[in-house]
């Protein structure tokens, strides 16, 4: 059957600053088909469909829609040419209902009424078969209803084009199943759909066409049934990758972290955390995996200090048996008082008490490393603020989901950012800068940052350099825990593997890592045990060895409310 | 007349000039823009009327046609003030507090250097019957009460019914809450973050009118004008970004603000030289009462828009 | 058909944010955009004076007067030094706060607490004590006053996010009431001005204000070695940037925000000090006349930077007093400065777009791309 063309574009340009995102791009979309664009992170999808939907200008090309060449200069103009797209950020008003976002924009005859638009609303959800509520307001939303408004919003308004940008990142298995079929009923209903992704399998699950893009530059369009998993690879990325992780066997694994009953509220007195209770072991990465927003960052805040806890215990084992006792982290009259309590050995297995002994003698002992620990340390961090947990010595390194608005402060340079973490060393009133300096400089050689210089804003990096110096910082910090959070999130191939090595060589040396991802592929290969979190409640623990991305996705909507459910 | 029904009158009248200046103020922050510059432009609107009244304040226009003018005069000068405020700070993306701050100063230096040019006997003979209407010419204390004070409820009442009823009123919160997503889905930013700053300044401007011309309607009231614009801009955060709330609490202000004058007439109190001041210092210290029990009872529904004082550039990147 | 339609659609120009400017460039703008502000100032100027109007007096003579009012006698000269040091001082103490992005508008109620505290201990102790001693009681008076009222705002912001712009703006009116209440107090006759007082006067050598010019010039300094150098400094430069970060990295917001503000507040009660003692020896609800106001811009347009301020500090003491010169010669009104300090500021307000985005023109049928400054 031949196929009319709905949209094409031909030698599509745009640049930001000295930096080009798309290059001469060619383009053609087909009436009533499923065409992917697939590519790496960075490499200019979501701008080229940005240009598409309004966004952006682009700097040079055209597009036609049914033939004929238009403008898009704001997205009115994409809505009159009946294009919609569905961001990857929805853009949605949190304090309005539904029914109020899908109706925003729109230009009707008739007298605005929130009534008749409310029952518009749900006569197109039932056509295509989704469960939602017009009324419910968008904060009090799922993240898998926030896109059925997203793409409601795009029907509402009789497009006949859409474009989802990522649409399955956020969503289970079972749910991205759901978003195809209906994806697959609109494309019976004749409508042209652009799904912009970077995982092959759904690529390939999905789509009529792939048309992939690298570096800003369109490489090939090719027909679905034609490719293989290693030949859109290969297309994407340029040259052939191995896409293996390397997993080693946990070596002698101890419990670091014990975390029991715990339960946390978030500031609208809402339970987050919920009765949950595991541990993490040196020498190993635990996964942590569930719908974006189910917890995790919560838990791991929590872990780190940062959020308040209602009940519940996080004790850290420090290992210490066996190893010399320091002033590093002790006082004087801390020692002392532990010798007392019959902490310490010496060398020849004797208790060493410090009866008797001046302090200029116990000083001495201390510093040369002749008194060793009895035990491990085993330290309650409910209620410790950052600052207390780290002058009490325990490593704990944490890597936040928000680089710029946590782990780092983005108007700063590399140099003022190593010193977030240990500026207050020494005691003088002053920074010391000679020491970030250096450490700062050393990032930058070994992770292979890619920086005008250390003084630049972190800013101004690009995501996979901004990770590369907040991993950087937190693993120079040796810890014992390390805890990361969507490290590799917006990272392209190359990065996200630069990030995997160096979570595996901290693992193989003994630091306990616990990462949370999106991406349950990576997660299984990656990590020794993952655990299942929904809506704040642990809903299983699973090898990652033998366990399956199916078993994954049903433990991640196990308790979820019944709407959602059959949607 | 009992003094308690004079002394709530009193507070009406004298809160009209609070409701101007923050439903003008509330329709600017649903806008998302933060104008510090309000007391400025209460005084501009000031200046404008009078402007208008000082060239035909002595023509034999009739009394409504006069009056009309006058708001004219005292709404475009405000308006001019905002399309000032919103060219710097919507299209060249200025900080909004500093703006706002610099358009203060320029208002009330400009207003003090206009009304120093223009002759009092002129622009406050206007015929005062018509302000007062329908109420001019009786002697109890519904005489303070006229057009001008009806005309700022109903536009309270009105600015509510179009930001809680209307699609436009849909649409200027969504810009205020999250410019992108009006953005993307077609609605003109700029073009309502403009109305808004610019009809917000033009109904702040009538309060400055209003007080120089009606409620004070006195050559030197000009002086004491800038303070109400910060209350206006404080009385935002009381009435929860409702405008129909302001008519609560302008009274509640106005209330505060009469204590000083009305409670001598109060039987059984003196009031000495040394507590006037500390009277007049009540209304700051309600504000500052206000402000934090706003801020412990920390609602969802009650927040100022999300994106306020934020600057929008569609291709951020 | 859709040749003629691309004509028609395709916008003239958009706009992109730039990733650096020369430092020349973007000074090249400011000034641009301050002369440019300076010829709508002669403008306004011949709206309203009737001598510029009739041919009495020139635009020349106008903007003469800038330089006129500001070094026209050595008197004048010490006086825009003066009126500089006093604006720099109070810019200096509200920009810990502002690093931090902590709104205080409450610098002209700061300040005068300041004066207010210096005096009141001048008023009831001056001649009962040795003069080294009140001045001390009357230093250590003024800090305790400016650091009370900025830090109960700051107490409510770090405790429950009470919007401290509005809170600190009205402790000024607060504070005003204060002092007129304390006028009343100490002046019974009823007309609330008090007299300049015999006792606690700051020492002076070479010049009556040499020694207020080099006490800020010594501050400063001290306090870009504290924003820049200090731990305290660091931390304030951090919770400005994300109070998140700072969590992250074991800060506690809370005491940094109430520290800063004292901080802040001491340096306010401090510029209230050579205010109350240095120069006035007085108290009027007016002393402080308006610069905790003009000391955001002042600080805000020297993008916090204390070595910055001199600069924008010398600014606008100039178009102050050139202005305050202009309302004299030209008979305008005493508010005139206002005026012209604010279409100044419009224009330099302005200017920053100019220095963080570019104009990219779209050259029709051409490949490139032009930018415009």
């Amino acid at each position: 059957m031949d196929k009319k063309i709905a949209l094409s574009m031909r030698g599509v340009t745009k640049r930001f600053g000295n930096v080009v995102a798309n290059h001469h791009v060619d383009l053609d979309v087909y009436q009533g088909e499923i065409l992917a664009v697939l590519g790496e992170n960075g490499c200019g999808k979501t701008t080229l469909m940005n240009m598409l939907a309004g966004i952006y200008f682009p700097d040079e090309g055209k597009i036609y829609k049914d033939g004929e060449e238009v403008v898009i200069r704001s997205p009115q103009d994409a809505f009159n040419l009946k294009i919609g797209m569905i961001h990857q950020h929805f853009k949605l008003v949190d304090r309005f209902t539904a029914a109020e976002n899908i109706v925003l924009g729109t230009h009707e005859k008739e007298q605005y009424n929130l009534k008749t638009v409310n029952n518009r609303v749900s006569g197109i959800a039932e056509k295509y078969g989704f469960n939602i509520d017009p009324q419910k307001k968008i904060y009090d939303m799922s993240v898998s209803e926030k896109q059925t408004v997203e793409i409601l919003k795009v029907l509402y308004r009789g497009a006949d084009i859409l474009i989802l940008d990522e649409p399955t990142a956020v969503l289970t298995p079972q749910e991205i199943g759901r978003l195809f079929k209906v994806l697959k009923s609109m494309k019976e209903d004749g409508k042209s759909i652009i799904i912009i992704t970077h995982k092959l399998n759904e690529v390939l699950e999905v789509s009529d066409r792939v048309a992939i893009l690298r570096k800003g530059e369109h490489i090939a369009t090719v027909d679905t049934c034609e490719a293989t998993e290693a030949s859109l690879t290969e297309m994407m990325v340029g040259k052939k990758v191995s896409l293996n992780i390397d997993r080693t066997e946990p070596v002698n694994p101890e419990t670091r972290l014990d975390i029991r009953k715990l339960n946390c509220v978030n500031a609208e007195g809402l339970p987050v955390v919920k009765d949950v209770s595991f541990t993490v072991n040196s020498g190993e990465i635990l996964g942590i995996a569930g719908i974006a927003g189910s917890g995790q960052r919560e838990l791991l805040e929590a872990i780190a200090g940062m959020q308040p806890i209602n009940s519940g215990e996080i004790v850290f084992i420090n290992p210490k048996k066996g190893r010399p006792v320091t002033f590093y982290h002790k006082t004087l009259k801390k020692v002392k008082q532990m010798a007392a309590q019959n902490a310490f050995h010496g060398w020849n297995g004797k208790p060493v008490s410090f009866q008797g002994l001046s302090n200029g003698v116990i000083r001495r002992l201390v510093g040369s490393g002749e008194v060793l620990f009895n035990e491990d340390e085993i330290i309650d961090l409910r209620g410790r603020t950052p600052l207390e947990i780290r002058e009490l010595g325990i490593r704990l390194s944490f890597v936040p989901e928000d680089r710029l608005g946590m782990g780092l402060v983005g108007s700063m340079g590399i140099t003022d950012n190593m010193m977030l973490r240990s500026y207050r060393k020494g005691h003088v009133g002053f920074v010391d800068r000679k020491q970030p300096r250096k450490l700062a400089e050393e990032i930058i050689q070994e992770l292979e940052v890619n920086t005008p210089g250390v003084n630049t804003p972190v800013r101004r990096l690009s995501g996979g350099n901004v990770q590369k110096v907040l991993l950087g910082r937190e693993i120079a910090f040796a810890p014992k825990v390390l805890m990361a959070a969507y490290p590799v999130r917006g990272l392209d191939i190359n990065s996200s593997y630069t990030i995997y090595n160096l979570l595996n060589k901290q693992k193989q040396n003994g630091v306990a890592v616990i990462f949370v991802g999106e991406d349950l592929d990576v997660l299984l290969a990656l990590c020794d045990r993952i655990l299942v979190i929904n809506s704040g409640a642990v809903t299983g623990i699973v090898d990652a060895r033998t366990a399956t991305k199916e078993e994954i996705g049903l433990m991640m909507t196990r308790t979820s409310t019944v709407g959602e459910e059959d949607a | 007349m009992n003094i308690w029904l004079n002394f709530l009158i009193d507070s009406l009248a004298f809160g009209a000039t609070f409701m101007y200046g923050s439903t003008g103020e509330i329709i600017t922050e649903k806008g998302g823009h933060l104008n510090l510059g309000i007391p400025g432009v209460m005084c501009m609107g000031g200046a404008g009327g009078c402007l208008v009244l000082n060239m035909i304040g002595k023509s034999n226009l009739p009394g409504a046609l006069i009056v009309i003018l006058g708001i004219l005069g005292a709404v475009t000068m405000a308006m001019l003030m905002g399309l000032i405020y919103s060219f710097l700070t919507v299209t060249l993306r200025a900080n909004q507090n500093v703006t706002g701050l610099a358009l203060t100063t320029f208002g009330a230096g400009l207003m003090k250097v206009i009304m120093s040019k223009l002759d009092a006997t002129v622009y406050l003979v206007g015929p005062k019957q018509f302000y007062r209407w329908p109420f001019a010419g009786r002697t109890d204390s519904l005489q303070y009460l006229g057009v001008l004070f009806f005309l700022a409820v109903i536009i309270a009442v009105v600015s509510s019914w179009v930001l809680y009823k209307t699609k436009v009123g849909l649409h200027l919160r969504a810009v205020g809450e999250n410019p992108g997503t009006a953005d993307a889905v077609g609605i003109n930013v700029t073009r309502y973050k403009y109305a808004a700053s610019c009809i917000g300044s033009g109904i702040a401007g009538l309060g400055g009118f209003y007080y120089i011309i009606d409620y004070m309607a006195s050559p030197e009231a000009y002086l004491s004008l800038e303070v109400f614009g910060w209350l206006s801009i404080a009385l935002v955060i009381f009435a929860l970004w409702r405008p129909h709330m302001t008519i609560i609490g302008s009274t509640v202000f106005g209330f505060l603000f009469s204590c000083s004058s009305h409670i001598a007439n109060i039987d059984g109190i003196t009031v000495t030289m040394a507590a006037k001041p500390l009277l007049k210092m009540l209304p700051y210290v309600f504000t500052i009462a206000v402000l934090i029990f706003t801020s412990i009872r920390n609602k969802r529904e009650n927040q100022p828009p999300a994106s306020l004082g934020l600057s929008y550039f569609r291709e951020e990147r | 058909m859709a040749e003629h339609k691309n004509i028609v659609h395709e916008p003239p120009f958009h706009l992109a944010k730039r990733a650096s400017i020369v430092w020349w460039k973007a000074w090249l703008i400011r000034i641009a955009a301050v002369a440019l502000g300076l010829v709508v100032c002669g403008l306004v100027a011949y709206l309203f004076s009737d001598r510029l109007r009739n041919g009495k007096k020139t635009l020349e003579d106008f903007y003469y007067c800038f330089i006129k009012g500001s070094f026209g006698t050595e008197r004048k000269l010490w006086k825009f030094l003066k009126n500089m040091a006093v604006l720099q001082c109070i810019s200096l103490a509200i920009t810990p706060a502002f690093r931090m992005r902590f709104w205080n508008t409450g610098a002209e109620g700061q300040t005068l607490m300041g004066v207010w505290g210096a005096i009141a201990v001048a008023f009831y102790l001056g001649g009962k004590i040795p003069n080294w001693l009140l001045l001390t009681l009357m230093f250590v008076a003024a800090l305790i006053c400016g650091a009370v009222w900025s830090v109960i705002p700051a107490i409510f912001k770090a405790k429950w996010d009470t919007n401290e712009t509005l809170f600190t703006l009205m402790m000024n009116y607060v504070a005003t009431y204060v002092v007129s209440y304390f006028l009343v107090v100490w002046v019974p006759s009823g007309s609330s001005s008090l007299g300049k007082l015999k006792f606690g006067k700051l020492p002076s050598f070479g010049h009556d204000y040499l020694l207020i010019i080099l006490i800020v010039l010594a501050l400063t300094v001290l306090l870009y070695i504290y924003l820049r150098y200090s731990k305290q400094g660091y931390e304030i430069s951090v919770v400005g940037e994300s109070v998140r970060t700072a969590q992250y990295s074991g800060m506690n917001v809370k005491k940094v925000v109430i520290r800063t503000m004292i901080v802040s507040g001491l340096l306010c009660g401090l510029a209230g000090y050579l205010i109350g003692a240095g120069l006035d020896q007085s108290i009027t609800t007016e002393s402080v006349g308006g610069q905790g106001f003009t000391a955001i811009m002042v600080s805000w347009l020297a993008k916090f930077n204390p070595l910055v301020m001199l600069l924008t500090s010398g600014l606008v003491s100039l178009l102050n007093q050139g202005a305050a010169q202009i309302s004299q010669d030209f008979n305008v009104s005493g508010a005139f400065p206002d005026v012209i300090v604010g279409i100044i500021l419009f224009f330099i307000i302005g200017s920053e777009f100019f220095i963080n985005y570019q104009i990219i023109l779209t050259r029709k049928g051409h490949a490139g791309r032009e930018a415009v400054k």
